[in-house]
């Protein structure tokens, strides 16, 4: 009976516990749990800031999947951004990873360089550098005109200007590549050692050892940038404005105009939760198909 | 038993042969390896070796027919006209701006998380798995959610062109990934350090002060750093939160002077831009080993 009851000394140990969360419960409350639970109710309320929230049940939703052509084409923008930007980068990532995952001299520079991209990340700097760079007149099209190609339109025209800004997000590959780097050290050296006495093609040993080896890791990554991609924003705002002809108009781009610029505040917590839902849902199909593929060790 | 050594000889001969071929072939595959690498670098810096001739470049230089990465008439002229670009504050004053808000918000990450983290991987009391449960999917919480509730929150206490609300909840822990960051961290800190303090009398403040904050400090500074970073780089929430010019950082005066900037004022934007992002990149080139240790141990997004 004595062992269930905690004793004073425990006690006081838990409550010191407490003590030290207190900072983060606080936070968690009113910056986490609070909002989400006011962006829900919001959701089904039409609210412009300056008169009260008004009860519309689910019009909001109706709205979106009805008259607001905008909102499918924005979806359908993103998904396909998703779809483009994320496979790419990782591909990139994992590539240059074991490239330098061989021990080569001067593999610390070469770090370094391929990390530098993903310090300037989406800044608005990297941005307005993008898009000089990238412009009509730009440096990328004095470049291809060396070899009589070009000069391509890539921001301003509609076909291109996904894929672009996809390709500019692949260029930040930096943080996958050092998670893949730590993710390669991991793999036992002896499984390469065996393959190649049995006489295993480099890329047999790729699709046989190093996949399945790295398979958590490339779950992590991809859920992880997947997420990310679906909350593109800055690119789209300084680069294009969501243009031309709404090619790259992305959903978090809808929101901010649909709250800050027309100031429909329960419209857009009714997109922002319709967000939250689409990541939930793709985030556990993702777990649920990686079950057969992904291999763990224990 | 005469033909013993003629066969070893042999099987040495051969050996050395294969080892030669296989030397040559490792020496192509490393020369190739290093071409494709350098050749991949470079892509990866030119637009920032563009970004950084540019900035000394006679504005119709920039985007002539015929470039040259070295400019031809070597200028400081556009540094001097982007940092008095703006009619009322130089860019020093949005610089400086940037460099409150950024150092805020990196005391408070370094603060809250460093005490949520200890909490769960050196104390014990019930709940502590929910609790760390609860952090890992707030990691992945999409931040759009709770976006116009904060919002209006921060425009109800008033905070609306202030730095408070990027401060005050970084003081409370609400970046989830730092403290994941620093669990991790903590958890390699041997325990019989803690053990051997309380059986000396030590409170568990003294333990968090004097034994494992020191210990802490390779990610200590992997959180600074990585705040500094991001809250630098960040926009959306910049954007919403500070609307006085006033109280503009970095992000949000290249952003107007983007649509404002003519043709004849490239150059002061491109010098502009190498400014902003020179306190990242020193940073980073300072501060190397932090990131790669920072990343390795956790995993990180981006």
């Amino acid at each position: 009976m004595q062992a269930q009851k905690p004793s004073r000394g425990k006690m006081k140990s838990y409550i010191e516990g407490y003590l030290f969360l207190l900072p983060w419960l606080c936070g968690f409350l009113l910056f986490t749990i609070w909002p989400i639970i006011q962006s829900f109710l919001l959701s089904f309320t039409s609210y412009d800031i300056f008169t009260p929230p008004k009860f519309i049940g689910l019009q909001n939703f109706v709205e979106m999947f009805t008259s607001d052509r905008i909102f499918k084409k924005a979806l359908w923008v993103t998904l396909k951004y998703v779809l483009m930007s994320v496979p790419l980068k990782l591909c990139m990532a994992l590539f240059i990873a074991m490239i330098l995952s061989q021990k080569l001299r001067g593999i610390g520079i070469y770090r370094t360089i391929y990390y530098l991209p993903s310090i300037l990340g989406a800044s608005v700097a990297m941005s307005v550098t993008w898009k000089m760079v990238l412009g009509y007149d730009g440096f990328v099209n004095y470049f291809l005109g060396l070899f009589g190609l070009g000069p391509v339109n890539f921001l301003a025209n509609p076909s291109l200007s996904l894929p672009t800004l996809a390709m500019i997000s692949a260029w930040q590959f930096g943080s996958a590549m050092l998670i893949f780097l730590s993710g390669l050290k991991n793999v036992p050296q002896e499984l390469y050692e065996a393959a190649e006495v049995d006489g295993a093609r480099w890329w047999k040993r790729f699709i046989h050892i190093t996949l399945p080896m790295l398979s958590p890791t490339i779950l992590f990554n991809f859920i992880m940038n997947m997420i990310g991609s679906f909350q593109v924003f800055t690119e789209a705002f300084v680069m294009t404005r969501g243009g031309p002809v709404d090619s790259t108009y992305f959903y978090v781009l809808h929101l901010y105009r649909t709250a800050f610029e027309n100031f429909r505040m329960g419209y857009a917590s009714a997109l922002a939760w319709l967000l939250t839902i689409i990541i939930v849902i793709v985030t556990a199909i993702t777990f649920k198909i990686s079950d057969h593929y992904v291999y763990y060790e224990n | 038993m005469q033909s013993m050594p003629n066969v070893s000889g042999q099987l040495a001969e051969a050996r050395r042969k294969r080892k030669r071929k296989q030397d040559v072939k490792r020496g192509i595959r490393f020369a190739l390896s290093h071409l494709l690498l350098i050749a991949g670098a470079l892509l990866m810096i030119f637009p920032l070796l563009w970004l950084i001739s540019s900035s000394f470049k006679l504005d119709n230089e920039i985007f002539s027919r015929d470039f040259s990465f070295i400019p031809r008439t070597f200028t400081f002229d556009n540094f001097r006209k982007g940092w008095n670009s703006n009619p009322q504050y130089s860019f020093f004053h949005f610089f400086c701006n940037t460099l409150c808000l950024v150092g805020g918000v990196a005391v408070g990450n370094i603060v809250s998380c460093s005490l949520t983290a200890f909490a769960i991987s050196r104390l014990n009391f019930p709940g502590k798995k929910l609790v760390f449960s609860i952090i890992i999917l707030t990691l992945m919480l999409p931040g759009q959610v709770t976006l116009i509730p904060k919002y209006l929150i921060f425009s109800n206490l008033g905070w609306l062109s202030t730095y408070l609300p990027f401060i005050v909840p970084a003081f409370m822990g609400t970046q989830a990934f730092f403290i994941y960051m620093m669990v991790q961290f903590m958890r390699g800190i041997p325990g019989e350090l803690d053990e051997s303090a309380r059986i000396d009398g030590c409170s568990s403040f003294r333990i968090y002060a004097s034994i494992i904050l020191p210990l802490s400090k390779p990610s200590l500074c992997s959180v600074a750093i990585f705040s500094f970073i991001w809250t630098w780089n960040d926009f959306l929430s910049q954007l919403i939160y500070l609307s006085e010019v006033r109280t503009y950082t970095v992000s949000l005066i290249l952003n107007s002077l983007v649509d404002a900037t003519s043709k004849s004022s490239w150059g002061s934007l491109m010098a502009l831009t190498l400014i902003s992002i020179l306190p990242c990149v020193l940073l980073y080139f300072l501060m190397q080993k932090y990131f790669v240790e920072g990343i390795a141990t956790s995993g990180l997004k981006g």
